[in-house]
């Protein structure tokens, strides 16, 4: 088992998702089971190799340093679960 | 009506053209066609009639005035992972299903632009994470086809679950589908339709629901490879908004098709005559590597000694970096908000109960292999894996011009059969992933039927950017296996 279940609750907190005790059992088993699998990529010594970024040779382009877009704040705000003149609200943060 | 369900895009532009039917016609008869079959297989999450009609009255007014577009009047489908403007785009999942973005993703703005009509959007997997329609918030997409003597569901492949059904069961002429481990190609051999994942750059990313940033590619599903060229030509397109999208030139993609495979040589890798593979589906790759010889290619074994790899570090490169792109899903900007007793509790119950348990289960892989202390171990090590990978594939370029595989290791699995073991569902990747890990263009065809009546596919894999050969060879296989079967129609009712 390469992950405990205090481990499966510290990533959930990371991840910001709430898993129930019966759901951290499971996913000890299965994360476990994931990265057991994966751990055969250690048979390759990569030393040597450079990571892959990109499929062909290709620069980043660049642009000028302009405004592009904006004055859409309504379109913004539009689809947010709770707004207020143009401001996305939350819970309160600090007291 | 109904036989104009049964063109082909390519016949239903020579029809428009020739004014035998109206794009409004045309319109109708699919949306009929969903009308009678959505209940069954559960294709489409959103229908959109009047939309669709509206689109094909303006493309028989624009035909009528001889300004017709390349897809003018063609009816599509829309996978819920494409940003379409004011109609709602979910990804299927929970935590986006009162979403209606505000904006067109590029692909789609590219289609409307060239005329095509939308008849609605299409399931997938949540979040494009599956390969079996099956984590869809909006539930399981059912095959077409069925076992020969049996009326058991089958899954019609993933995560473009919905692309692949819809395509197959003549509820549209074509449609988007995405593929970032082989979504577009194994849902394509899972329901006898042609499916092509373009070269990585090839289409632009921009206003598609983002799975794996680095691999994910937008693609066409379409019942012939004439019709994924044409579709293909229009929805690559070289895009400022996505700064991976390769600014070259689109060739002329149907011209393609038809060329012939003389003078081609194609590699056979070793290394995908995998242990426990179907003994029918090596006889399917052999029955492929015989159409080809006879159609004038040169057949050359070669070798891709990497390829037990890509599987194990597919699934640490797109967990990574699905846990990135999903951290935006927080019930603040858009989508489900779960109230909680502080701004970390709303987070943490918005996406306990916004994402279903594969989302979950590769949202938390990626927090762990990202965390600290963990990232040269694991997403380092494995785009390093992917370097190897694609050294294979440069090298065995050198000597062959396209790569023939099977695109699955078995044909069409029934619902609920391989949902238990998220491993044993990861292993019907095993094909297609590769591909992706390199960045390379990959089509699959459908070339045969199985033992038990259902589709098998055959994969091409071709160079960076070279889709061109990838229809040449994906049409040769086509014109070699002859007309492919229907699927016997059990799932219209009125």
């Amino acid at each position: 088992m390469s992950v405990d279940r205090a481990t499966v609750f510290r990533i959930a907190r990371l991840a910001r998702i709430a898993i129930t005790d019966a759901e951290a059992e499971r996913l000890e088993s299965e994360l476990s089971g994931i990265l057991d699998w994966v751990a055969q990529l250690d048979e390759l010594d990569t030393a040597d190799v450079e990571p892959m970024t990109r499929v062909e040779a290709m620069t980043m382009k660049m642009r000028k340093d302009e405004v592009t877009d904006g004055f859409c704040a309504a379109d913004i705000v539009k689809n947010a679960p709770q707004e207020d003149d143009h401001y996305f609200v939350v819970p309160k943060i600090v007291e | 009506m109904t036989d104009l369900t049964d063109l082909t895009i390519a016949d239903a532009r020579e029809g428009l053209a020739a004014k035998s039917f109206s794009a409004v016609e045309l319109a109708e008869a699919h949306l009929a066609a969903i009308r009678c079959a959505n209940r069954a297989l559960n294709a489409f999450v959103l229908e959109t009639p009047e939309r669709a009609l509206d689109m094909a009255k303006q493309s028989d007014a624009r035909i009528a005035k001889g300004e017709a577009g390349a897809l003018e009047g063609i009816p599509l489908g829309i996978k819920d992972l494409f940003c379409t403007k004011d109609v709602r785009t979910t990804a299927c999942s929970h935590i986006l299903d009162r979403f209606t973005p505000p904006y067109e993703s590029t692909v789609t703005a590219n289609l409307w632009h060239a005329g095509a009509v939308m008849l609605g959007k299409l399931n997938n997997d949540e979040f494009a994470m599956g390969s079996s329609n099956e984590t869809s918030f909006y539930g399981e997409v059912v095959n077409p086809w069925r076992r020969e003597g049996s009326d058991a569901p089958l899954v019609p492949g993933g995560s473009s679950g919905g692309s692949s059904a819809a395509v197959a069961a003549r509820l549209c002429l074509g449609a988007t589908a995405t593929d970032t481990g082989g979504s577009i190609r194994q849902p394509a051999a899972f329901t006898g339709t042609v499916g092509l994942k373009p070269t990585y750059g090839r289409c632009s990313r921009w206003g598609i629901v983002a799975f794996a940033s680095s691999l994910d590619q937008a693609g066409p599903i379409a019942r012939t490879v004439r019709d994924a060229a044409i579709l293909l030509g229009v929805m690559a397109s070289h895009d400022p908004k996505d700064a991976t999208s390769a600014d070259l030139p689109v060739p002329d993609f149907e011209a393609a098709v038809g060329q012939g495979v003389k003078g081609l040589t194609i590699g056979i890798p070793k290394e995908y005559r995998v242990e426990g593979m179907a003994p029918e589906i090596e006889a399917l790759w052999q029955q492929g590597i015989a159409w080809l010889t006879e159609a004038g290619a040169t057949v050359k074994d070669i070798s891709l000694p990497h390829t037990k790899y890509a599987l194990p570090s597919y699934y640490i490169v797109a967990p990574a970096e699905a846990s990135s792109n999903l951290a935006r899903y927080d019930g603040v900007r858009y989508g489900l908000r779960e109230p909680g007793t502080d701004v970390l509790s709303m987070y943490e119950n918005t996406r306990e109960s916004g994402f279903g348990a594969e989302v979950k289960r590769r949202v938390l892989i990626g927090t762990y292999v990202l965390s600290a202390g963990y990232y040269d171990a694991y997403y380092l090590k494995a785009q390093k894996v992917r370097t190897l990978i694609k050294r294979d594939f440069d090298q065995a370029f050198e000597g062959v011009d396209a790569i023939l595989t099977p695109t699955t290791p078995a044909p069409a699995f029934a619902a609920g059969e391989k949902s238990g073991d998220p491993l044993e569902m990861y292993l019907n990747d095993i094909f297609t992933v590769t591909v992706n890990m390199a960045g390379l263009p990959g089509i699959s065809v459908p070339a045969g039927l199985s033992s038990e009546g259902t589709p098998l596919g055959l994969q091409v894999i071709g160079r960076p950017f070279d889709e061109e050969t990838l229809f040449r060879v994906g049409h040769a296989l086509e014109d070699a296996a002859g007309p492919m079967a229907k699927p016997q129609d059990w799932w219209s009712k009125s």
